[in-house]
């Protein structure tokens, strides 16, 4: 086995990489969410000064980068790579930007655990020595969302109580191979996990045993406890796919009560802002990730995170021919400290 | 993952963790605009039957002004929020069928005139049509080779 | 007096359409095509008309009104022109609604843009 291997699944890196500096972009909604004080920009218009919702979206993905690239301290000229993906067809929202940015671009697609995936690759690539800085990004945006996988936004429809929202928002994480951290130290690839459920509108029933087949792996493999985490948390199960998430871990004999949340549970309040079981999309985790919980990284407040960021591969053809949904997790172990005795 | 589950005993996993639709207010909510909606209609009707129009002008004329309140409140931005209120209520009225056909539109006009607005104001209502023609002339049919 | 009457029919067969949608799968577009379909054959085999009786606008605004007017129309069509009305008449009985969707969806598509939910 290659020597980085911990396992099936899991890497653990020899030079862990620093996550530099982050940015998260998000839309008014968001703005007004119990997040919002964490957020490097709140957009009022959501069009973004765009004539669609496509353009729109690239833009927020633009507006990302570049902060956290000026946050960084790095030159955009410096940046040796960009690992981005999105929830249009064919990626445009991240390779229409990386066409104004002008980084060496690969283009990554795992739905709403693209953020995860970028992370896990640009991590790979700092530590197997091919570059010193790689930007990680992914975006989403509710209207461009809708009319791709739903209905036209002027369309008077109900959503089902168990539909989510989707996050209007950008989120992107500047990797280093030097720096103080906090530092990537594991990661858990995820397989494809499909248990069958069919109503893409359900999607945090869909993409709970994925996360927990990840999680699962995640302790095995690194032999860490759940308690070894000050906070695990999911991408965008939200408040249904919680729930059975913590009731399958049960099953597996994995107790993450007191240190489990997930970002879509924490985006939103859904009592007041109307958005029945949550928050989704790859915007969520992303904005969560690099506003808040990086904020929390940053002043100590949080210690050792585990990231498992979910993602539904579905795709509007495979809904309308009656395909169930599969779908896919990824954990990154981001670590303030480097211990070297685990 | 030891945990193996097949969809349907999956299905059963997740069933009581679903939260269901409040049947009875959404039917209340329906019943209520889908009955006033109807009552605009009745409005319209009785109106041109007023001005003296015969049963048939009638019945175009009320249907062509719905189909207009439905097109405009669209347009107008308000009809996706009664529809999310009402349910079918808003949906099921012939001004929910000008709804299917003018979101589609606006949504895709950036797509262009002729493949944006063109084709797809008709994703919800081409279907309505193509089975409720297909239907009419099968009715048409029948009643030709039987009762003639 | 219709207006009650067109009240509880209309808001009867939107409450037949809530159920559908919310204890079954059925999307919007699904509920409108069976509410058409079974208004053509209510009227095909002359149901739907003691409906319009009762209800007026309340039986002839919703979908299934729709159907009603375009088995109307064949049935119309057939006992004027013979077969070829099976074809004519349907849409010539609801010519009016059709062609109102398409002018005015196409005029609001021109003057209005869609705008993001809140």
């Amino acid at each position: 086995m290659a020597q980085k291997r911990l396992g099936k699944q899991t890497i653990k890196l020899s030079n862990p990489p620093s996550m530099l500096s982050a940015a998260a972009v998000v839309g008014p909604k968001e703005g007004e969410g119990p997040l919002s004080q964490y957020f490097d920009m709140i957009q009022k218009d959501d069009y973004f000064g765009q004539d669609s919702w496509e353009k729109a979206e690239s833009k927020f993905v633009e507006e990302a980068v570049k902060r956290a690239i000026s946050k960084s301290g790095v030159s955009i000229t410096a940046i040796d790579y960009m690992l981005a993906g999105d929830l249009l067809n064919q990626i445009i929202s991240s390779s229409f930007a990386a066409r104004t940015l002008q980084i060496p671009f690969l283009g990554v697609y795992g739905a709403c655990s693209t953020m995860a995936e970028s992370l896990s690759i640009g991590s790979m690539i700092i530590d197997g020595g091919y570059a010193d800085h790689v930007i990680c990004a992914t975006s989403s945006h509710f209207s461009s969302a809708e009319r791709q996988y739903r209905f036209p936004l002027e369309q008077g429809v109900q959503r089902p109580p168990f539909a989510q929202w989707t996050v209007t928002g950008s989120g992107a994480t500047v990797l280093s191979s030097t720096g103080n951290g906090p530092y990537i130290t594991c990661i858990t690839t995820g397989k494809v996990i499909d248990f069958g459920i069919k109503d893409a509108n359900n999607m945090g029933a869909a993409m709970a045993p994925a996360a927990v087949d990840t999680l699962t792996a995640h302790f095995k493999e690194t032999g860490r406890a759940p308690g070894y985490y000050d906070l695990i948390v999911t991408g965008d199960l939200a408040t249904i796919g919680k729930e059975i998430t913590l009731e399958l871990l049960q099953k597996e004999g994995l107790d993450l009560k007191n240190n489990y949340n997930d970002c879509g549970c924490m985006i939103f309040d859904n009592e007041k802002q109307d958005t029945h079981s949550g928050g989704s999309g790859c915007g969520c985790s992303a904005s969560v990730l690099n506003g808040y919980l990086y904020n929390m990284l940053k002043h100590g407040e949080l210690k050792r995170l585990l990231f498992v960021a979910t993602g539904a591969l579905l795709s509007p053809t495979s809904a309308w021919q009656g395909e169930s949904i599969p779908c896919i997790a990824h954990a990154v172990a981001i670590e303030t400290t480097l211990s070297e005795v685990q | 993952m030891k945990t193996k589950m097949s969809p349907n005993e999956y299905e059963k996993f997740i069933k009581d963790k679903m939260p269901k639709p409040k049947l009875l207010s959404n039917a209340i909510k329906a019943f209520i605009v889908g009955g006033l909606i109807c009552d605009v209609g009745q409005f319209i009707t009785n109106w041109l039957k007023g001005m003296g129009l015969n049963q048939e002008q009638v019945s175009a004329g009320t249907a062509i002004i719905m189909v207009f309140l439905g097109a405009f409140f669209t347009g107008l931005g308000l009809y996706d929020k009664l529809g999310k209120f009402a349910g079918a209520g808003s949906i099921v009225p012939i001004t929910g069928f000008s709804n299917s056909i003018v979101s589609p539109a606006m949504e895709f006009k950036r797509e262009g005139f002729v493949f944006g607005v063109g084709a797809r104001m008709f994703v919800i209502a081409g279907p309505v049509l193509v089975y409720g023609i297909s239907t009419s002339v099968l009715v048409g049919i029948i009643y030709f080779l039987f009762f003639i | 007096m219709d207006y009650i009457r067109a009240f509880i029919v209309g808001g009867l067969i939107c409450v037949v359409g809530q159920i559908l949608m919310d204890k079954t799968k059925l999307t919007p577009a699904r509920v409108l095509v069976i509410f058409v379909t079974s208004g053509v054959i209510l009227q095909g085999i002359g149901i739907y008309q003691k409906l319009v009786d009762i209800g007026g606008a309340g039986a002839t605004i919703p979908l299934p009104g729709f159907g009603y007017s375009l088995a109307k129309g064949a049935i119309k069509g057939v006992k004027e022109s013979g077969i070829i009305g099976a074809f004519t008449g349907g849409i010539t009985a609801t010519a009016g609604g059709v062609a109102g969707a398409i002018v005015f969806g196409y005029m609001m598509a021109i003057l209005f843009n869609p705008r993001s939910k809140r």
